[in-house]
């Protein structure tokens, strides 16, 4: 049992999707995480370790990311395996007898159309437990306001790649802020930095996915 | 038709251009607003900053169509009108750079991931091909694909150009340093993987643009070097990593700084040398003048 569960998260974290998937090169024709976790399931193995392993698998590739050990294909296909886990756990989130640890709202803000590095980040994000709310590309303050009010308790992630829009992503700091002085932001992109952060209000600033999920862990969100 | 292998003939180092996008956004395009739009709804203005370059001593510009896939443009409803958009893009530089100088056509990349399936191999080449021949049809001299991550999509796009246009075709790469102090596009691409790649699918010259300031484009140009010595290399800096200052995004490197550094990039192996995000023509002047000297 242990050793399904095991292989579970080694499929996570080497984006092993399922037995016809032919990333990695290495693991052609194996099982993947789709299958397995159907064996799992079927076996009675518990569907919060199987959840356990997957947030295991994400965080030691999330770890080799930050490392720059792996780059974003590497991170795409954990996620994409990550993603056939939670297919087969849906039901047990729907029946509550799995909860994640809190709910993240996510999106690029306004007048950027980038959507990788927000992606990247909602993806290792949920992969390690979380809800993940993504309102997309091009979101006006106003959306992430409104999503923010049906979601009480949130955090909030801003994601810019262009140094153009940062302006907009201090702007929207400063609308969220001025609505729900406690909540927290996190911003990131590649113009970004932890002195641009700060400056602009937020509560903290990661430069790769890893971090945004330590600062979810730390400020802890209830759910 | 005009060659950029004949003008960088007998060692002889080119200019290039500056910024484009940070450019159109000082000249009051809007964040969010499609840059290629401009070339119909703006055209003044595009011309302006493409005789700029001229102007300051640039011996060759590329176009406003860094975004002009129709699969970028869709993100703008403008996907039916990518043929219009490059071909009148081409046209502005073409305008511009007068018969003198050389025009390259500007292909970035989609955005979209080829291997986690989120397009076709097919939809991909398709998009350039039609770009690249839009281009072409505006006058272009050479095509420029650039900016680009992974080496899926950089091929696709060149074997797209050369087979849509026939013309010299550029890729250029933006990688990062890593952690270990290498450096890496974001999809993990090594300069070294780089050269292979691109060379085998039809580039005739070779590069790096963006993300970086000249210090880091000499360590990568050196890195290309390492494993080519011939292929004409094309480098466009940034003028530095920009900060935030009082809600306005500024690039630190001014002309001079820049212009300081031409000898350690020519050193390293550059042939051509332009700049990327932040530059404005008072760089390229800069660069220009201290390119003389070679």
């Amino acid at each position: 049992m242990d050793d399904l569960v095991e292989k579970i998260g080694q499929c996570v974290e080497r984006g092993k999707i399922n037995k016809t998937s032919p990333y990695p090169s290495d693991m052609k024709g194996l099982d993947g995480a789709d299958e397995l976790t159907r064996q799992a399931l079927d076996a009675a193995v518990g569907p919060d370790l199987i959840l356990q392993a997957c947030n295991d698998g994400m965080k030691r590739i999330g770890a080799k990311f930050s490392r720059n050990e792996v780059f974003v294909p590497e991170l795409l296909m954990a996620a994409k395996a990550m993603k056939a886990v939670m297919a087969h756990l849906k039901p047990f989130f729907q029946s509550g007898s799995v909860k994640a640890k809190g709910k993240f709202i996510i999106g690029t803000v306004a007048g950027d159309l980038h959507d990788i590095g927000k992606n990247l980040v909602a993806m290792v994000v949920e992969g390690n437990g979380w809800e993940v709310i993504d309102l997309g590309v091009d979101v006006k303050p106003t959306k992430f306001i409104e999503a923010i009010k049906v979601n009480p308790g949130c955090a909030v992630g801003l994601s810019a790649l262009l140094t153009t829009t940062m302006a907009n992503m201090s702007k929207t700091v400063e609308e969220i802020r001025a609505q729900f002085p406690t909540i927290k932001v996190i911003v990131g992109g590649a113009p970004v930095t932890m002195e641009a952060a700060l400056k602009m209000g937020a509560n903290g600033y990661s430069p790769n996915p890893q971090g945004a999920v330590a600062f979810l862990d730390e400020v802890n969100v209830p759910g | 038709m005009r060659s950029l292998l004949a003008a960088l003939k007998n060692g002889k180092i080119l200019v290039s251009d500056g910024a484009w996008g940070t450019f159109l956004h000082q000249r009051g395009l809007p964040p969010g607003e499609c840059p290629e739009l401009w070339n119909i709804t703006h055209r003044d203005d595009v011309f302006a900053i493409a005789k700029s370059y001229i102007d300051a001593g640039a011996d060759m510009i590329l176009t406003n169509s860094f975004g002009g896939s129709p699969l970028k443009l869709e993100h703008y409803g403008l996907k039916n009108r990518a043929e219009e958009l490059n071909e009148v893009a081409a046209a502005i530089s073409r305008d511009a750079a007068g018969e003198s100088h050389l025009v390259l056509g500007s292909i970035g990349p989609t955005g979209a991931v080829l291997i986690v399936g989120q397009v076709s191999e097919q939809e991909l080449y398709d998009g350039f091909f039609i770009q690249a021949e839009s281009l072409k049809k505006g006058g272009v001299d050479a095509i420029c694909v650039e900016t680009m991550s992974a080496i899926d999509e950089a091929c696709l796009a060149i074997r797209a150009a050369r087979e849509a246009t026939k013309l010299e075709v550029v890729c250029t790469f933006t990688f990062e340093r890593t952690v270990a102090g290498e450096y890496r596009t974001m999809m993990g691409v090594s300069p070294a993987e780089m050269v292979h790649a691109v060379k085998e699918a039809g580039a005739v010259v070779i590069g790096t643009n963006c993300g970086n300031g000249f210090d880091q484009m000499i360590d990568i140009v050196n890195e290309i070097r390492k494993v080519d010595r011939s292929t004409p290399v094309l480098v466009h800096a940034n003028a530095g990593k920009p900060a935030l200052r009082d809600g306005k995004t500024v690039f630190p490197e001014t002309p001079e700084m820049m212009a300081a550094k031409v000898r350690d990039l020519i050193k390293s192996g550059a042939n051509i040398i332009g700049g990327c995000c932040g530059t404005t023509p008072a760089h390229i002047r800069a660069l220009a003048n201290e390119i003389k000297k070679y």
